[in-house]
C-alpha cells in the first residue's frame, strides 16, 4: 500500500469568531485537536491612528487615544498628555494629578472586569460577564459624570483634566469602592475554586520570565511570571509615589495566574482610588499656564489677553517645543507608550504608539503550540487583547 | 394507551386501530412540543435570573409566547444550504435528530398504563434510540462541508458514545434490583412513600447518571460539540431556519426526555411522595419531577465553565466507566449474596 500523506487540518479562526475578541483572524494548523501552528493576522481594525495624529493639532489628536484601547480609554489619554507635558514642561496642579490617577485606576478596573469575565466566557462560564458588566456600567457612569461621555471621554488635557469632578461624585465613587468587593467575591466564588475552571487554566499558556522579556511582554503578562515590574512603582508618574499599593505578581505564568493577578490588581486599584479620594487636595484641576490650557470662562469676560489666548488655543492650537520624548505608563494591559517627536509646530511630527497588546499578540503561536484547540481562546482571553490598540 | 383509545373508538376494525395509534402519538407529541417551547422559555428565564437579567418578557404575558414567536420566525426564514455540502445528508440530519428525539417518548409511562408502547425491553429501546441520536449530529457535521461543523460532529460522536457506556452500566444497577426492563415495572417497583424511591438506594448511581445525562444531551459543562468559544456553534453552524429549529427542538426534547427518565428511574415516576397525596394525578407528579430536573439542568448551565475535549474524555473513560463498573459489581454482589434479587421475573 502506498504511503498516505496526511495533511494537517487548517482552521480559519476568525475574524468573525465569538472568541476572537474583536477582529482577530488566526490561521491554525491542527493535528486532530492539537494546535501545531497559529498564525495571527492583524490589521483588520487598522485606522491609521498614528498617521492621522500627524495631521492634527495636539489637542485634536487627543481623542484618538480613547479609541485605541476602548476598554480603558482614559489610560491611553494619560500617556499622550504626559508626553506633551514632558516635552512642553507643563506643570499639572496636584488636584489634577489626583483626578487623573483616580480615573486611571477606574480605567484599570474597567479593563480587568471586562477581561476577567470574557476570559471566563471563553472557557464556557457565561454568567460572570453579566455580573461584571453591571459594575462596569456604574464605572462608565462615573466617566460620564466627569466628561459627558461614557466611553470616549477626552477628559485628560495637557496640563490637567478638562473640568473638576461634579459635586457629590467623589462620595459616589467612594461608596462604590465599598460595595464593589462584594460583587467581586461573588464572581470569584463561581470561578476560582471551580475544578473545571482550574483544569482549563492551570498550566495553560505558560511561559517563563526570560521568555516574557524576550517577547517584550509587560503588565500582567510579565508579572504573572513573578517579575514585579510595574511602571507605577518603577518610574512613578503623577502621584503614584505618594500612594500606598502593592504590585501583584504571579508565580507560574499560566492563564490561571494571570486571572488571579488581575483580581488582585482590581483590589489594589480600589485601594488607590480610596487613597486618592481621601488625599485629594483642593485647588485648580487644570494648569494656569494659558499658553497650553484654556483660560477660565469668567476671566475671558474681563481680560483681553485671556480672550486672545482662548482664540489662539482653539484655532491654531499650542506649539510644543522641538524635541522628542518617550513616555510609558502602566496601562491595564501593560506598558502603553507614546513616542512623540515635535518639530516646534502645533502638530506632532511623529507619534509612535507602543501598544502592549501588540507585543503580546505575536506570542500567540509560541504560547498555543502543542495545546488543544479549546486552549487557544483561554490563552487569548488571559492575554487581554483589544484590537483597537493592536491594529491602531 | 393505544388499547384504551381503541376501545373508546368502538374496538372494531384495522382502521380504527390505526386511528387509535395516531391519536395516542398525537396525544404525546403535541403536548411534548408545546412543552419544549415552554422548556426553552423556562431555561432562558432561569438563566436570565441567575445573570440578573429579565430574560424574554416582551412577547405575550411575561414573554410566555417568546418561543412560539421564535419558532414562527425560523419557520419563515430561508433554508440556506451551503455550497459544497451534501444536500441530501445535510437536510436529513436535522430530521433524524428530531425524529429520534420524539420516538424515544413512545416507551415513557406517564402513569399506570399510560404509555404508547409498554415494551418489555423499554430501557433497551431507549438506549438504542439515544445511541442512534449521534447519527444526526455526525451527519450534519460531515455534510455541512465546514471545518467548525466537522470538528463539532467528531467531538460529539466521541462524547455521546463514551457517556452512553457509563449510562448503560448505571442502568444495569437499577435493573438488577427491579428485575425487569419494562419502564412501568421500574416505576411500580418504587411504589409506596418517598422512601421507596430508588434515589436513596442508588444515590451514587444517580449522580453518575445525572452527569452522564448532561454529557449525553450536550449540555454545559459538556457542550463541546457546539462550544461557542472554539467552534462557534459546532455541528449546527451552517444550519438556518427550520433545519436549525429541528435541531433545537430535538435537543430540548432530549433534555426533557433525560429529565423524565431520571424521574422514572430514581424518583418514583408517577408516584406521589406520600400516598396521602395520591389525589393529584400521576402525570402531574411526573411533570413536576421532570420540571425539577430540567431546572437543575438549567442551573448547571448558568454556573459551570466548559470542559476541554481531552478532559471530557478522561472523565468519561477513566473516572465514570470504572466507577460505574465498580458500582455494578457492588450492587449486583450485595443483591446476589444477600438474597435480595427480585423473584417475580
Amino acid at each position: 500500500m502506498a504511503e498516505v500523506d496526511i495533511k494537517n487540518y487548517c482552521l480559519n479562526f476568525g475574524p468573525q469568531h465569538p472568541a476572537a475578541h474583536g477582529v482577530l483572524r488566526m490561521v491554525m494548523e491542527l493535528d486532530g485537536e492539537i494546535i501545531e501552528r497559529v498564525d495571527p493576522h492583524i490589521g483588520l481594525l487598522h485606522r491609521g491612528t498614528e498617521k492621522l495624529i500627524e495631521y492634527k493639532q495636539y489637542l485634536q489628536a487627543m481623542p484618538y487615544f480613547d479609541r485605541l484601547d476602548y476598554v480603558a480609554p482614559m489610560n491611553q489619554e494619560h500617556a499622550f498628555v504626559l508626553a506633551i507635558e514632558k516635552l512642553a514642561g507643563i506643570e499639572v496642579p496636584e488636584r489634577g494629578q489626583y483626578i487623573r490617577v483616580l480615573f486611571s485606576e477606574i480605567g484599570r478596573i474597567l479593563n480587568h472586569l471586562l477581561n476577567l469575565t470574557t476570559h471566563a466566557m471563553d472557557v464556557g462560564a457565561l454568567t460572570p460577564i453579566l455580573w461584571g458588566f453591571e459594575e462596569r456600567e456604574i464605572l462608565m457612569e462615573f466617566y460620564e459624570a466627569v466628561s459627558g461621555a461614557r466611553l470616549h471621554a477626552a477628559y485628560f488635557r495637557p496640563g490637567g483634566v478638562h473640568q473638576d469632578m461634579p459635586k457629590g461624585l467623589a462620595e459616589r465613587i467612594y461608596a462604590w469602592t465599598e460595595t464593589f468587593p462584594k460583587v467581586l467575591e461573588d464572581m470569584e466564588a463561581l470561578l476560582i475554586d471551580n475544578r473545571i475552571f482550574k483544569q482549563r487554566n492551570v498550566d495553560i499558556g505558560r511561559f517563563t520570565a526570560e521568555e516574557a522579556l524576550a517577547w517584550g511582554f509587560t503588565g500582567p503578562m510579565l508579572r504573572s511570571t513573578g517579575m514585579a515590574w510595574d511602571i507605577r512603582k518603577a518610574e512613578p508618574y503623577e502621584v503614584y509615589d505618594k500612594l500606598d499599593f502593592q504590585v501583584a505578581i504571579g508565580t507560574s505564568g499560566d492563564c490561571y495566574d494571570r486571572f488571579m493577578l488581575r483580581l488582585a490588581e482590581i483590589r489594589e486599584s480600589l485601594k488607590i482610588m480610596r487613597q486618592c479620594l481621601n488625599d485629594m487636595p483642593g485647588g485648580p484641576v487644570l494648569s494656569m499656564n494659558t499658553k497650553f490650557a484654556p483660560p477660565r470662562r469668567g476671566e475671558m469676560k474681563r481680560s483681553m489677553e485671556a480672550l486672545i489666548h482662548h482664540f489662539k488655543l482653539y484655532t491654531e492650537g499650542f506649539k510644543v517645543p522641538e524635541g522628542e520624548v518617550y513616555v510609558g505608563i502602566e496601562a491595564p494591559k501593560g506598558e502603553f507608550g507614546v513616542y512623540l517627536v515635535s518639530d516646534g509646530t502645533n502638530k506632532p511630527y511623529r507619534c509612535k504608539i507602543r501598544a502592549p497588546g501588540f507585543a503580546h499578540m505575536q506570542a500567540m503561536d509560541f504560547l498555543c503550540r502543542g495545546h488543544m484547540l479549546a486552549d487557544a481562546p483561554a490563552v487569548l482571553g488571559a492575554m487581554d487583547i483589544v484590537f483597537g490598540e493592536v491594529d491602531r | 394507551m393505544v388499547e384504551a383509545l381503541y376501545n373508546l373508538f368502538g374496538g372494531e376494525g384495522q382502521f380504527l386501530y390505526l386511528l387509535a395509534i395516531v391519536a395516542s402519538i398525537l396525544a404525546i407529541v403535541l403536548p411534548l412540543l408545546i412543552g419544549v417551547a415552554f422548556a426553552v422559555y423556562f431555561d432562558r428565564k432561569i438563566w436570565a435570573a441567575v445573570q440578573m437579567r429579565r430574560g424574554p418578557n416582551v412577547v405575550g404575558p411575561f414573554g410566555l409566547l417568546q418561543s412560539f414567536a421564535d419558532g414562527l420566525k425560523l419557520f419563515l426564514k430561508e433554508t440556506i444550504i451551503p455550497a459544497g455540502s451534501n444536500k441530501f445528508i445535510f437536510l436529513m440530519a436535522p430530521m433524524i435528530t428530531f425524529t429520534l428525539a420524539l420516538i424515544s417518548w413512545a416507551v415513557i409511562p406517564f402513569g399506570e398504563g399510560m404509555a404508547i408502547a409498554n415494551l418489555n425491553v423499554g430501557i433497551l429501546y431507549l438506549l438504542a434510540i439515544s445511541s442512534l441520536g449521534v447519527y444526526g449530529i455526525i451527519m450534519s457535521g460531515w455534510a455541512s462541508n465546514s471545518r467548525y461543523a466537522f470538528l463539532g460532529g467528531l467531538r460529539s460522536a466521541a462524547q455521546m458514545v463514551s457517556y452512553e457506556v457509563s449510562i448503560g452500566f448505571v442502568l444495569v444497577c437499577v435493573l438488577v434490583k427491579v428485575g425487569s426492563l419494562n419502564m412501568s415495572d421500574i416505576v411500580m417497583s418504587q411504589e409506596g412513600t418517598i422512601l421507596n424511591w430508588h434515589v436513596w438506594l442508588f444515590f451514587p448511581v444517580f449522580i453518575i447518571f445525572f452527569i452522564s445525562a448532561l454529557a449525553e444531551t450536550n449540555r454545559p459543562p459538556f457542550d463541546l460539540p457546539e462550544a461557542e468559544a472554539e467552534l462557534v456553534a459546532g455541528y449546527q453552524v451552517e444550519y438556518s431556519s427550520m433545519a436549525f429549529a429541528l435541531f433545537f427542538l430535538g435537543e430540548y426534547a432530549n433534555i426533557l426526555l433525560m429529565s423524565t427518565v431520571m424521574a422514572i428511574l430514581f424518583f418514583g415516576g408517577w408516584y406521589a411522595p406520600l400516598p396521602a397525596l395520591d389525589f393529584i394525578p400521576g402525570w402531574i407528579w411526573l411533570l413536576a419531577k421532570t420540571a425539577f430536573f430540567f431546572w437543575t439542568f438549567a442551573m448547571v448551565k448558568a454556573f459551570v465553565p466548559r470542559y476541554r475535549y481531552d478532559q471530557l474524555m478522561r472523565l468519561g473513560w477513566k473516572v465514570f466507566l470504572p466507577l460505574s463498573l465498580f458500582l455494578v459489581v457492588v450492587y449486583a454482589g450485595v443483591m446476589v449474596y444477600g438474597g435480595l434479587l427480585p423473584t417475580n421475573g
